[in-house]
């Protein structure tokens, strides 16, 4: 898609957003580890669970990884699996 | 020989000393077995995220380790037998790397820099105002 249809779309939408690129991807990009728990806990809710990449614009192929690390983080204890 | 990172939780009754003992037992049988390890760090006592037995905080002790795989085994079934261990964890790493983990960097950071919340910044436009975004839910009654 062209900057220019883009564009009108969103005059016609004001709501339209920018899709935002994956935040794991690109060149100094973080390297997704479960033991970052910094980097971790921007992914997941207050309730403790995963976000969606649909809200996070994470790729598909960093959330799978993402995930992994959030699941191993949780089985250390490190974050929780649910918060009350 | 495969590199493996292993992590594993220990009691939170025993001294970190104790700990350290125990974290040099795992490590000869490690190297009883033909294994070696590159690298350990201690996370120290840290505040669990739930309780495990009944512990709400736990040691945190980390190998990088290069071993056979039955020496590894042979750890964990230690692991296992050892009640003042909580919780294990070895993962295959494709390679050690050298240097702090992101865990360490983190608490050597906590000390100078408190409440400087930089990195948190993303969170904003993540709540319900991306209107249209999402695909379409059924109804939810």
């Amino acid at each position: 898609m062209t900057t220019l249809s883009v564009s009108r779309a969103a005059v016609r939408r004001p709501f339209m957003r920018r899709r935002k690129a994956c935040p794991f991807t690109g060149s100094n990009a973080p390297k997704i580890d479960y033991k970052d728990l910094k980097l971790l806990q921007r992914y997941v809710s207050e309730r403790g669970k995963i976000v969606p990449s649909r809200i996070t614009a994470v790729s598909a192929k960093h959330q799978r990884k993402l995930s992994q690390a959030i699941k191993r983080a949780r089985f250390l204890a490190l974050l929780p699996y649910v918060v009350k | 020989m495969p590199s493996y990172e292993s992590v594993f939780i220990a009691r939170q009754d025993i001294s970190s000393t104790q700990a350290e003992q125990l974290a040099d037992k795992f490590q000869t049988i490690l190297s009883e077995n033909g294994g070696e390890v590159k690298q350990r760090e201690m996370w120290g006592l840290r505040n669990l995220a739930y309780r495990i037995k009944k512990n709400r905080k736990g040691h945190y002790i980390l190998f990088h380790l290069e071993a056979p795989s039955d020496a590894v085994a042979e750890m964990e079934r230690n692991m296992r037998l050892d009640e003042d261990v909580l919780r294990y964890m070895t993962i295959k790493i494709d390679e050690i790397v050298e240097g702090p983990t992101a865990m360490m960097l983190a608490k050597n950071d906590r000390g100078g820099r408190r409440g400087d919340r930089g990195d948190r910044g993303d969170r904003g436009d993540r709540g319900g105002d991306r209107g249209g975004d999402r695909g379409d839910r059924g109804p939810r009654f």
